[in-house]
C-alpha cells in the first residue's frame, strides 16, 4: 500500500515539472545501513535556481537522501546505496566519476556550524586552494571577499579576517560555513538543518541568505521547521519511514496535500 | 515497627517519609559514608605524597654533595728542566711531563717533615690521580708559566673529598691539661712524660671499652654454646674474652690502643703524636706531624686530641685525617662546583667520574628512538583509525598493539639481542641498537596515544573538509592531524621519558659496558643514564654512592622536564569542542 502511494506521488511530481530541465534527478534510490533499509525507492526531480525543502519526522531518511547527493554516505563503511542519482544528466554513482570533484560541485552545510579551527580567511580560502581555483594571492583574496560578500558576512568580518573562525557567533559561523561552501563555486548546495543550532535572529539572516543564493544555485535544505520550509522553499518533499511520500510546490504541499500522512504531519498530528 | 505501620499511607501511592527515624538514619549514614570516602582519598594522597617527598629528598640529600668537589690550592713550582727539558716549548713534550710528581712535591712542601715510605705514600694518596690534569692544560695553553711557581688547584682523592664533606670523624680537643708534658724526640717513636695523671681518664675509658668488647664476646660464646660444630670457635672466643678481662680488671695498668678504639693524640710543640700505649702519666706513640722541639710544654699549652670514630671504621686513616686537618686549618682546601661531573665520561676514580658519556649515550639513543617511533607510530595510528576496514584482522592488530604495551621490557631486550645483534650483526653496546629496541618498546605507547588523539578530533571537522571537496588524505593531513598533534606529542614525550628511564633492555644488548670515552656517533660503544646509575650503584668505593644519587638527580631532572613539557603542550594546545 505504502509503495503504491509513493509511486503515485512521484509520478505526479515528475509530471508537474514537465517543461523545465531538472538539475538533480534521483531514480529508485535505496540506502541500507547494514541490515537496515533506511531509504526506499526514492525518485525525485529537483529544479535548478530554486530551494527545495525536505521535511519529515526524525529518522525518516531525509538527511540520508541529502547525503546521497554528494556521496557523503561513502564515508560510512556499512552504508550501501543502490539506484541512480543524476546531476545534469551525469550519474554520480558512476564508478568513473571522481567523488572529490563531485563534492566540489555539490557543496554542503551541516547542522552544527563546523568552521575549521583556523582563521576566517583560511576557512574560506581552503577549498579554492586545494582545487587550484585561484591564480595567485590577489585572486584568492578576491574569491574570499566575493564568497564572504555572497554569504552576507563580509561587512562583519572584513577587519578581522585573521581571527579564528571558531571565535565568531553561532550564526556568523554558519554563514562562514556557507561562504566556505560557495567559495569553490558549486552548482548544488546541500543544507542539513542549517538553522537548528541557531537563535531566531541568526536563523532569519541565514534564511534571507538562502533566498538570495537561490538565483545562482540549486539549493536543497533539510529542515524540521515547517515554517522555515514554507518561508524559504519553492518546492517541498515530505519523507516518512524511508519513503518519499509526496513532492510538489511548497504552496500545494502546505495548503492542499494529496496524502493523508502529509496532512497529518503538517497539521502537527504526529512527528 | 509500630512507628512504621503508623506511617504507611492509606493510598496505594508510596511516598518517601523524610521525617521517619529510618529516613533520618539513612541520611546520616549517607553523610558519614561520604565523609569517610573523602578521608580515604585524603589519606591515600597523603601517603603517596609522603613517600614521594621522602624518596626525592633522600636522593637529593645524598646526591647533592657530589655536585661539589674539594681541591687543595698549592704553590706548584714548574721547573723548566722537568716540564720542558729541551727548552723548545714543544706542546707534546710539555703535555708529556709528569705534573703529578710536581703536585706531589708541592704537597710535600706544604706538609714538611714527613718521613718514612708509608707516611709519604699516604700523603700522596690525598691527591687524585687526575689532580694535575688542570695544571697540565694550563701550562700547555700558556707555556710562559714554565720556570715559575703557580698557585694550582689540585683535585683531592675521593676519600679525602668525602672526609672534608663530613664523612669522617668528629674531633674533640681537650686543652685543660694539668701537668707539664715532655716529649723525648721530635720524630719517629716518642714517649711523652706528663707531671700529673692527665691520662687517667683516657685509661678508664679504654678499660670500659674493653669491658664492653669482652661482654660482647662472652654473649656470642654463650649463644654458640649448644652448637657442637662451633666448639673450637667458642673456645677461641672465651680465650679472647678472658684476655680482655685480664686487661680491664686491673684499672691502673698501662694499656695499648688499637684501631677499634677512638684515636687519641697529643698536640704539643706544633706537632702531633698518635698514642699507641698509655698509662696514667706517660704515653708512647708515633709522630704524625713532626714537633719543632723536645721542649717542655706547660699545662694548657698542650692538648689531648681525640678522633672519635675508630680508625677501623673510617675510609681515611689517622695520618690522612691529620694532614687534611692541617691543610684545612691553613685554608688551603676549598670546595668548588663540580663542573667535571657534567663534562667528563666515566672513570674508575670516583672524583674523576662524570656523567657526560651517559648523557650523550642517552641522547643518541633517544634520537634514534624518536626518528623511528614518531613516523611509524603516527602513520600506523592514522591508518588504523582512518583508513583500515574494521574487521577481525584489524581487531587482532589492535589487541596485539595493546598487549605489546604490557610486555616486560627485558623481553624487548632479548628480541633486540636475537634480531639486531645476532641476525643483522649490528654493533654491540651501540646507541643505534639501543634506540631500535627502545623504539619497539615505545611504539605501542605512541600508537595508542596517537589513536586516542585522532579519535578526539570531532568528525565534523573531517566532514567539513570532505564537504568542500578535500580528498580523505587532504582532510586528514590538513585538518585532523594538526588538531591531534598536541595529543600525539604528549604521548610521544611520555614515551620518550619512558625510554630514557628504561634499563633492562639495554643490559641485554651490552650497553652496560664501562665506557670512558664520550660516544661520538650512533654506532660507537656507549652507555645510558639509567645504566650508568646501575653501574655506579654496584661499585665498592663509598664516593660512588653520592655519584649514584647525583646521577639519579640528573635523570629525574630530565624526566621532570620531559613530563613538564608534555603537560605544558597539553595545556597550551588543549581544545574543547
Amino acid at each position: 500500500m505504502d509503495t503504491q502511494v509513493a509511486f503515485e506521488s512521484q509520478s505526479k511530481a515528475v509530471s508537474s515539472m514537465a517543461g523545465t530541465k531538472p538539475k538533480v534527478v534521483a531514480r529508485d534510490c535505496n540506502v541500507y545501513y547494514g541490515e537496515k533499509h533506511a531509504l526506499k525507492n526514492v525518485s525525485v526531480d529537483i529544479p535548478n535556481h530554486s530551494v527545495t525543502a525536505f521535511i519529515g519526522p526524525s529518522g525518516c531518511g531525509k538527511s540520508t537522501f541529502l547525503r546521497c547527493i554528494n556521496r557523503m554516505n561513502d564515508t560510512i563503511s556499512i552504508c550501501r546505496v543502490t539506484g541512480n542519482i543524476l546531476i545534469d544528466g551525469q550519474n554520480i554513482y558512476d564508478p568513473a566519476l571522481d567523488v572529490v570533484q563531485l563534492r566540489a560541485r555539490v557543496g554542503m552545510v551541516f547542522q552544527k556550524p563546523n568552521p575549521f579551527p583556523k582563521s576566517i580567511y583560511d576557512n574560506v580560502a581552503y577549498g579554492p586552494k586545494i582545487h587550484g581555483l585561484a591564480r595567485g594571492k590577489s585572486d584568492l583574496d578576491d574569491i574570499v571577499e566575493k564568497s564572504l560578500e555572497k554569504a552576507g558576512l563580509w561587512k562583519e568580518v572584513k577587519d578581522r579576517l585573521n581571527d579564528s573562525g571558531t571565535g565568531l557567533s553561532g550564526g556568523q559561523q554558519q554563514r562562514l560555513c556557507i561562504a566556505r561552501a560557495i567559495a569553490v563555486g558549486p552548482e548544488v548546495i546541500l543544507m542539513d538543518e542549517p538553522c537548528s543550532a541557531l537563535d531566531p535572529i541568526a536563523t532569519a539572516k541565514v534564511e534571507e541568505l538562502i533566498d538570495e543564493l537561490k538565483s545562482n544555485f540549486c539549493i536543497i535544505i533539510v529542515t524540521h521547521s515547517m515554517q522555515q520550509a514554507a518561508r524559504v522553499s519553492q518546492r517541498t518533499a515530505f519523507f516518512h519511514l524511508g519513503i518519499l511520500v509526496e513532492e510538489g510546490p511548497t504552496s500545494t504541499i502546505f495548503t492542499n496535500p494529496s496524502d493523508k500522512r502529509t496532512q497529518d504531519y503538517i497539521t502537527g498530528r504526529f512527528g | 515497627m509500630t512507628d512504621m505501620t503508623a506511617n504507611i499511607p492509606t493510598s496505594h501511592v508510596r511516598r518517601l517519609n523524610f521525617a521517619s527515624t529510618e529516613a533520618q538514619a539513612r541520611v546520616r549514614s549517607r553523610y558519614r559514608t561520604e565523609a569517610r570516602f573523602r578521608w580515604y582519598g585524603i589519606a591515600a594522597l597523603t601517603v603517596t605524597t609522603v613517600f614521594l617527598v621522602v624518596l626525592v629528598a633522600d636522593i637529593v640529600v645524598k646526591g647533592f654533595p657530589a655536585f661539589w668537589q674539594n681541591s687543595v690550592y698549592l704553590d706548584v713550582a714548574l721547573p723548566a728542566e722537568t716540564v720542558d727539558p729541551k727548552g723548545n716549548r714543544d706542546t707534546a713534550e710539555i703535555r708529556g711531563a709528569d705534573y703529578n710528581a710536581l703536585a706531589r712535591a708541592a704537597l710535600a712542601a706544604a706538609i714538611p717533615g714527613i718521613e718514612g715510605r708509608a707516611a709519604k705514600k699516604q700523603l700522596n694518596e690525598l691527591l687524585s690521580s687526575g689532580a694535575a690534569d688542570n695544571l697540565r692544560e694550563e701550562v700547555v695553553a700558556n707555556p710562559t708559566l714554565i720556570g715559575t711557581t703557580v698557585k694550582a688547584k689540585l683535585l683531592l682523592s675521593d676519600n679525602a673529598d668525602l672526609y672534608l664533606k663530613g664523612d669522617g670523624t668528629s674531633i674533640t680537643r681537650y686543652a685543660a691539661t694539668r701537668g707539664i708534658a715532655t716529649p723525648t724526640a721530635t720524630t719517629g717513636e716518642v714517649k711523652v712524660l706528663v707531671s700529673s695523671n692527665d691520662f687517667a681518664e683516657i685509661l678508664v675509658s679504654i678499660k670500659r671499652d674493653l669491658e664492653l668488647r669482652g661482654g660482647a664476646l662472652e654473649r656470642e660464646a654463650r649463644r654458640l654454646d649448644g652448637n657442637p660444630d662451633a666448639g673450637a670457635h667458642v673456645k677461641e672466643l672465651r680465650a679472647e674474652a678472658q684476655g680482655l678481662k685480664d686487661r680491664y680488671s686491673k684499672p691502673s695498668v698501662a694499656e695499648t690502643l688499637d684501631a677499634r678504639m677512638p684515636t687519641r693524640l697529643i698536640a704539643t710543640n706544633g706537632g702531633l703524636i698518635k698514642i699507641s700505649a698509655i698509662s696514667d702519666s706517660e704515653a708512647t706513640g708515633e709522630v704524625l706531624l713532626p714537633l719543632t722541639s723536645t721542649a717542655e710544654a706547660k699545662a694548657g699549652d698542650w692538648q689531648i686530641v681525640t678522633y672519635e670514630t675508630p680508625e677501623a671504621s673510617r675510609n681515611v686513616n689517622d695520618r690522612m685525617v691529620t694532614f687534611l686537618e692541617k691543610l684545612k686549618a691553613e685554608n688551603k682546601v676549598a670546595s668548588n662546583f663540580n663542573f667535571a661531573f657534567f663534562t667528563s665520561g666515566d672513570s674508575r676514580e670516583p672524583e674523576l667520574a662524570g656523567i657526560l658519556g651517559a648523557l650523550v649515550g642517552s641522547a643518541l639513543l633517544l634520537v634514534v628512538t624518536l626518528l623511528i617511533c614518531l613516523p611509524i607510530g603516527v602513520m600506523a595510528s592514522i591508518y588504523l583509525e582512518e583508513f583500515a576496514v574494521k574487521n577481525w584482522m584489524t581487531d587482532i592488530i589492535e589487541i596485539n598493539i595493546n598487549n605489546l604495551a604490557a610486555v616486560p621490557s627485558i623481553v624487548f631486550g632479548l628480541l633486540g639481542l636475537a634480531v639486531f645483534l645476532n641476525f643483522f650483526g649490528l654493533p654491540r653496546s651501540a646507541p643505534l641498537v639501543g634506540g631500535l629496541v627502545m623504539a619497539l618498546l615505545v611504539l605501542p605507547t605512541i600508537i595508542i596515544a596517537a589513536r586516542a588523539a585522532l579519535k578526539a578530533v570531532p568528525p565534523s571537522i573531517k566532514e567539513a573538509a570532505l564537504g568542500v571537496g578535500a580528498s580523505k588524505q587532504q582532510a586528514i593531513f590538513h585538518h585532523v592531524l594538526p588538531l591531534a598533534m598536541p595529543g600525539i606529542m604528549t604521548g610521544t614525550i611520555i614515551g620518550m621519558a619512558h625510554a630514557l628511564g628504561e634499563t633492562a633492555p639495554l643490559l641485554m644488548i651490552g650497553m652496560i659496558a664501562f665506557i670512558v670515552d664520550v660516544p661520538q656517533g650512533f654506532t660507537e660503544a656507549a652507555t645510558a643514564l639509567p645504566v650508568q646509575i646501575y653501574l655506579w650503584s654496584d661499585l665498592p668505593e663509598p664516593a660512588f654512592q653520592a655519584k649514584t644519587a647525583a646521577a639519579i638527580v640528573v635523570l629525574l631532572v630530565f624526566l621532570f622536564l620531559m613530563n613538564g613539557t608534555a603537560i605544558w603542550l597539553r595545556k597550551r594546545f588543549e581544545r574543547r569542542w
